[in-house]
């Protein structure tokens, strides 16, 4: 459908030299494309489907008034809080999604970005409009950071609305003890979503990158989400640490920093030149693999 | 073929294969160039941003001691990092499961200062310090995506564990001062204790400029002066040139390699910081533990059990840190070695007290014998430990072999 208004839409512009405005549609219609597969959807479903899963499993521990875990401090971060102020259930949910559940989402919009057109014989298609390769490459880019962002946004609404059906909200502790007015907490907490959001920059480059390698989408998505685990595996093994710094997801968990007080940047400004650089490597890398590759289908 | 084509790859293909294929690689040219880039910024950025020593008015070691002696720093908030490097076995997180289990009797607080700040004894911690006036002062230990923080108040002492949502909560007039004192965080902590034991058998000296948290800072140099014997190799101290503060401490062991203790502030400033940073109330929720509650338990007991184990680390010297009842201290300045009865036999102090724990710190240690008899030796890279089968326990900063020579003098 929308393939097919991509290579119509544009009749009549010059050929090589695209007008800004045509790319907007091409960006538009990729967006639509992707937020409507039913893959994407329920992607966007299992995440939602977290901070509920989360929420109701603390409200019922706690219904007697015990503390979470046994007050053992186990779980992931914030997990005790979420008693105090619903708000936190919007950290602990990210927490505990970032390390897998989003990444791999991430993985499998990037990795099938080339490939699942080349897989379906779309790509050529699409490359027959006058946008070019590096541009269609960009706006693939841009809409999957554009995924990064909703993706995490579904988890954090998600978690803000069970959040404030179960638990008490109101001003909130920081993790260093201060305490901060609900408002500031709010802001917080919509800062986080996109240093979360931007957290998943570097993989969603490394995904491109895959996916311009190959003409199957299965694989290029399979190789994403291995490539996440192993790297997260990596991550925890000790021995490595000399390594582990330049890992995409090593700084990943540093957006809880944003909730101490005073903020302590240096591990945000790590993860966020992290990201720049891989999302600078895979992307160039990206462009020069599709931009030379023929292609076949 | 591809009329909308805007790159020219496809065209030049048939026109000159080889022009084509040069062209595509060199397209990888700018990937590469993007890591080379990040590779030299990663490697130079440091050295760059080293401006070199700077220049400040020479100073006499003397005049340098008091300037810190006279250093009043009221307000002043900062990040420390702190790297303690004591050679302990690697155990993971056994250690300090040892340590916070022989603390708390199963159901202490984790928010208690007691069981939190041992944990400072091993690895690398970043610190949060702040501070304004004698009444208040805030320290935050910064872990992952948790913090505890302790804070001092007025006539509140606070603990606050992030990680399990729990508080502590004390009274300063005997707590904000024997906390502070307890375990030793800032630079400016162990400054203090490393300038107490300076004496006759020490040579000080200063030893150049540095630059420390992007301040001008002197770097005091205190060495053993007879190296024979001591653990402790060099003691370094940056103090900053304009108020006199430590702003960082170094301390190297005789085999060399990486410092023991190297506790530094990577940033600092003495502006007063806000009010607000010493508000504490406990979140709704939160487990509070009273002092009181913790004392009625008898715990307040137990408590000295565990510092003594840290005890010579805080001191430095062994004769500062176990100068206690039935202590006994033989030799003088560095060589000196603290000598007390554990009070059991068999060689293994009995306050682990875990059954098999005993067993398991025995099979940590050296066996030695001599003249005294048999014994087990405990090394760190700084501080040894000798325990005698019948139960004498000879501790200090010295060497294995003078720890054996001074057990074999005692005899």
């Amino acid at each position: 459908m929308s393939r097919a208004e991509a290579a119509t839409g544009p009749a009549g512009i010059d050929v090589g030299s695209a007008s800004p405005l045509w790319t907007l549609g091409l960006l538009r219609s990729e967006l639509v494309t992707t937020f409507r597969r039913w893959r994407t959807l329920a992607l966007l479903g299992v995440l939602a489907a977290v901070p509920i899963l989360v929420g109701v499993a603390v409200r019922i521990e706690t219904r007697d008034g015990s503390s979470v875990g046994g007050g053992g401090g186990g779980g992931p971060a914030f997990i005790t809080q979420i008693t105090n102020n619903g708000l936190f259930l919007v950290f602990t949910a990210l927490a505990a999604t970032l390390p897998f559940f989003l990444p791999m989402a991430v993985g499998v919009v990037a990795g099938d970005a080339i490939a699942g057109e080349a897989n379906a014989g779309t790509l050529r298609y699409l490359l027959v409009a006058p946008a070019g390769r590096t541009r269609l490459l960009l706006t693939k880019y841009a809409t999957t950071m554009a995924f990064c962002l909703v993706a995490t946004l579904v988890v954090a609404v998600s978690a803000l609305t069970v959040g404030a059906l179960l638990f008490p909200l109101g001003d909130l502790t920081t993790i260093s003890g201060t305490q901060i007015s609900f408002a500031e907490g709010l802001g917080r907490a919509l800062l986080i979503a996109l240093v979360v959001a931007a957290s998943l920059i570097g993989l969603a480059a490394l995904g491109l990158f895959v996916s311009t390698l190959t003409n199957s989408g299965i694989a290029a998505m399979a190789t994403t989400v291995g490539l996440l685990i192993t790297v997260q595996i990596l991550d925890q093994i000790p021995q490595l640490h000399a390594i582990q710094p330049y890992f995409f997801s090593h700084y990943w968990l540093s957006f809880a920093d944003l909730m101490r007080e005073p903020v302590y940047w240096d591990g945000l400004v790590k993860n966020l030149e992290l990201q720049a650089l891989y999302a600078a490597v895979f992307g160039s890398a990206a462009w020069a693999r599709f931009t030379a590759k023929d292609i076949t289908a | 073929m591809a009329p909308y084509e805007s790159d020219d790859t496809r065209g030049a293909e048939e026109v000159d294969d080889l022009h084509s294929v040069r062209r595509k690689a060199a397209r990888y040219v700018v990937p590469v160039a993007v890591v080379g880039v990040a590779a030299a910024t990663i490697g130079l950025v440091p050295a760059l941003a080293d401006s070199g020593d700077p220049d400040l008015p020479k100073i006499t070691a003397q005049q340098l001691i008091e300037k810190i002696a006279k250093s009043d720093v009221q307000q002043l908030s900062g990040t420390a990092k702190i790297t303690t490097d004591l050679g302990l076995p690697n155990l993971g997180g056994l250690e300090s499961g040892l340590i916070s289990g022989a603390t708390k009797g199963g159901d202490g607080s984790s928010a208690d200062p007691s069981t939190k700040l041992p944990e400072l004894a091993s690895g690398t911690h970043t610190l949060r310090v702040a501070a304004d006036g004698p009444d208040r002062q805030k320290v935050s230990l910064i872990e992952s995506a948790a913090e505890y923080s302790l804070i001092h108040n007025g006539k509140d002492v606070w603990g606050y564990d992030s990680k399990s949502n729990e508080v502590y909560h004390g009274t300063a007039d005997q707590n904000g001062k024997k906390h502070r004192d307890e375990v030793p965080a800032t630079p400016k902590d162990f400054a203090d204790q490393a300038l107490k034991s300076v004496d006759d058998t020490t040579s000080v000296t200063v030893d150049g400029t540095a630059q420390v948290a992007g301040r001008d800072a002197y770097r005091l140099v205190i060495k053993p002066k007879h190296a024979s014997g001591t653990t402790v190799g060099v003691i370094s101290i940056a103090v900053d040139a304009k108020t006199g503060m430590p702003l960082k401490f170094t301390l190297t062991p005789a085999s060399g390699g990486a410092a023991v203790v190297d506790a530094g502030f990577t940033q600092v400033s003495f502006a007063k910081p806000a009010a607000s940073t010493f508000d504490f109330t406990p979140p709704k929720g939160a487990k509070v533990t009273e002092e009181k509650d913790a004392k009625a338990r008898g715990r307040s007991g137990e408590r000295g059990a565990p510092h003594k184990k840290f005890a010579p680390q805080r001191g430095l010297t062994p004769q500062k840190g176990l100068a206690k009842e039935g202590t006994k201290v033989l030799g003088k300045g560095w060589n000196s070695i603290a000598v007390f009865d554990s009070g059991t036999k068999g060689g293994i102090p009995s306050s682990s007290g875990k059954g098999d724990l005993g067993g398991f710190l025995g099979s940590l240690g050296d066996h030695v014998s001599g003249k005294f008899g048999k014994g087990t030796v405990f090394s760190t890279r700084l501080i040894n430990a000798l325990i005698t089968d019948d139960g004498k326990v000879y501790v200090g900063t010295v060497t294995k072999d003078a720890l054996v020579k001074a057990a074999n003098a005692g005899q």
